[in-house]
């Protein structure tokens, strides 16, 4: 759509396509299609060739005389023999700590505390390695993340932000630690791991799973338009039923 | 994995459902050769520099990315937790390929890469998005742009 009216405006446009079947429909000047995971346009991460020749693809409809055109890239991305294909798991172990003198919520943060706190060294690795974090959306400290999203087990906690609402803080928290936990985790010794495999170890194996869909719990019991909308389509990625285990 | 018929449900029946725009025209706009296109990157994916406003919910407006950001200054505010971004966490130019477009400006294959770049956030009803790409357009002719790259996520 984008595209439609910048051509419209004089400036040529061409574009990369993730899903052909919405690109067909809107149907824009030129494009792209490639056969890369959502979220990833450009292909391979840490490749420079292949991402350059995605882009000069898609660059070389500006050749066309004449359009629309939809054309499909007809290189995948090459399968690697990652540690998910060996059936190996991410090498961390949570401690769980169970007291019956606290309330759920606090054992929750204690242990998403710890748990931080177990990641955080190899958090500092990567960012050290790569100088970079896509960590701090939410303004955030890491350390915090874990007080902040669990005292919405119990109640609705201060903003910490006044340009954006409590439930815009908490979905940018959330993002927040995700991306701390990825970037941890990819950090770790051996073949870096797929997506599909820091999404399944997120999402089964972690307390801050845990956390999150106890959260996304009271966002769909909440009065709030927003917080329910974050509790049934933002919060949580859209998963097979059978893929939905309890965590931890 | 992008391709509709791959994904796992219910996420395959919530992108097949997404309403798209049609329309009547189809603009066609040419230009010089690609040795001689200026060329600004327009994302999708919900970008914007370190400490500028996130996006929220339905937000139809734009974020300037300047073409001197460095990498640790560009982080995503997308509402959307339906798409990878670990590739993102890895590598920016996976999907903001600024880097690779400064190569291909070096090597002369294109002419130029455009000062400032732009990012909306996709998961928004697309003609909230129309006065803002509209305005837009004007800005990016006054940066010299004559070729727009659409990077979706």
């Amino acid at each position: 759509m984008l595209a439609h009216f910048l051509e419209e405006a004089n400036l040529p446009t061409t574009q990369i396509s993730l899903i052909r079947e919405h690109t067909a429909t809107i149907n824009p000047p030129r494009a792209l299609w490639v056969p890369f995971e959502l979220g990833r346009p450009l292909g391979i991460p840490n490749d420079a060739a292949f991402q350059s020749t995605v882009l000069l693809a898609c660059l070389r409809l500006f050749d066309e005389k004449e359009g629309p055109v939809l054309e499909d890239f007809g290189e995948n991305v090459p399968s690697t023999p990652a540690r998910e294909d060996q059936g190996g798991a991410c090498p961390i172990n949570f401690v769980q700590h169970t007291n019956f003198n606290r309330t759920v919520a606090e054992q929750l943060a204690i242990a998403l505390r710890e748990e931080i706190l177990q990641l955080s060294p190899w958090y500092d690795l990567a960012l050290n390695k790569h100088g970079r974090t896509t960590v701090g959306v939410s303004g955030i400290d890491p350390a915090e993340l874990a007080d902040f999203l669990c005292a919405f087990l119990e109640g609705l906690p201060a903003n910490p932000r006044e340009d954006i609402t409590l439930t815009e803080t908490l979905k940018l928290a959330v993002d927040d630690l995700k991306a701390f936990y990825s970037e941890a985790m990819a950090a770790q010794p051996g073949q870096p791991p797929t997506s599909s495999m820091l999404t399944k170890w997120f999402w089964h194996e972690t307390t801050a799973a845990q956390v999150l869909y106890d959260i996304q719990d009271v966002c769909l019991h909440s009065n709030d338009d927003m917080m329910r909308l974050l509790g049934q389509l933002l919060l949580i990625p859209m998963r097979p039923e059978a893929d939905k285990l309890a965590v931890v | 994995m992008a391709r509709l018929a791959d994904l796992p449900e219910p996420l395959r029946t919530h992108i097949a459902d997404l309403p798209c725009p049609t329309f009547n025209t189809n603009p066609w706009q040419e230009g010089p050769p690609l040795t001689a296109r200026r060329i600004a990157i327009i994302s999708t994916a919900g970008l914007h520099v370190r400490g500028d406003r996130p996006f929220t919910v339905m937000s139809g407006d734009y974020r300037i990315i300047p073409g001197t950001v460095s990498a640790n200054d560009l982080v995503m505010s997308h509402v959307s937790s339906n798409f990878d971004r670990t590739g993102f966490q890895q590598d920016w130019n996976v999907i903001f390929p600024l880097d690779r477009l400064k190569e291909l400006a070096s090597q002369g294959t294109i002419g130029s890469v455009a000062d400032f770049h732009y990012s909306f956030m996709g998961a928004t009803d697309p003609l909230q998005m129309t006065t803002a790409v509209r305005n837009l357009a004007d800005i990016l002719k006054k940066d010299g742009v004559n070729a727009v790259l659409l990077v979706p996520v």
